[in-house]
């Protein structure tokens, strides 16, 4: 189930893992939860960058 | 005017390099966003992570020449920042020790305990998800030791590819694949404890 969340598996490894998940509802359970999960994660870790910092990396730039 | 011919060219080189330098700079500033969203969760403190991306900057601009145009540039910059990670000592910071709980939580550890909790069997994954706050979910994950966090950090949540992952991080994509499912289940435990009262 990793590797098809990761996105990584081949073409027919997607149809038979999509096929199974049709039906068994034992693991569709666990893979929508996997999925909401993980991007519930990706999105409670983002962190605006600072306005200073901002202005501190713009600063870097080699005058013209 | 024999003498000027060469000079005139030197001068178109330096204008043409001056001009690369200007784009490199640019595409390098508009990753920032990203770059500095990946290393907040890299870097244990708010502080370390605006220095990091700070000191990556400031050696990506001074090294541009290095860069290949056309490869990935988010990657090569977490590459630098990851190197600068680790020169500034916290590779000898003793980690929390892994203990074998994590072998014993499965892929599925935080579902089953979830399922097996609630009266009918049915999992309400709305109310889990409210249960868990971002205050949580951000505790859960800088409490992964961090050669796993490393991985789910740069992948989970910096989108990179296993391979780039594996590039920025100098270790096989072997182990990249075995980090990640190992730190996304030590993850999964430790949200388990945040939502699953005992």
């Amino acid at each position: 189930m990793q590797p098809f969340l990761d996105g990584v598996l081949s073409h027919d490894e997607v149809v038979e893992a999509q096929r199974h998940l049709d039906k068994c509802n034992w693991c569709a359970k666990r893979y929508h939860f996997e999925e909401r999960l993980r991007h519930y994660v990706r999105v409670a870790t983002i962190e605006p960058m600072s306005a200073e910092l901002k202005q501190k990396l713009a600063a870097l730039r080699t005058p013209l | 005017m024999s003498e000027s011919a060469p000079s005139t060219a030197e001068a178109r080189r330096l204008a043409e390099e001056a001009r690369a330098r200007v784009r490199f700079e640019e595409e390098a500033l508009e990753l920032s966003d990203q770059v500095y969203r990946v290393a907040r969760r890299l870097a244990g403190s708010r502080e370390e992570a605006e220095d990091l991306v700070q000191q990556t900057y400031e050696r990506a601009f001074r090294s541009w020449r290095q860069f290949t145009p056309g490869t990935n540039m988010r990657a090569w910059l977490l590459r630098i920042l990851t190197n600068l990670n680790i020169d500034r000592g916290r590779r000898q910071q003793r980690s929390p020790q892994t203990t074998s709980l994590d072998t014993e939580a499965g892929d599925y550890f935080l579902y089953n305990k979830l399922e097996a909790q609630s009266p009918d069997g049915a999992v309400d994954e709305d109310r889990v998800l409210e249960r868990l706050s971002q205050d949580s979910i951000v505790d859960a994950l800088a409490e992964v030791p961090h050669d796993f966090r490393d991985v789910i950090v740069l992948v989970d949540i910096g989108d990179f590819s296993y391979a780039d992952a594996a590039q920025i991080l100098d270790i096989p994509i072997g182990t990249v694949m075995s980090r990640l499912h190992r730190g996304r289940r030590i993850l999964k435990r430790n949200l388990a404890d945040t939502v699953v009262p005992t």
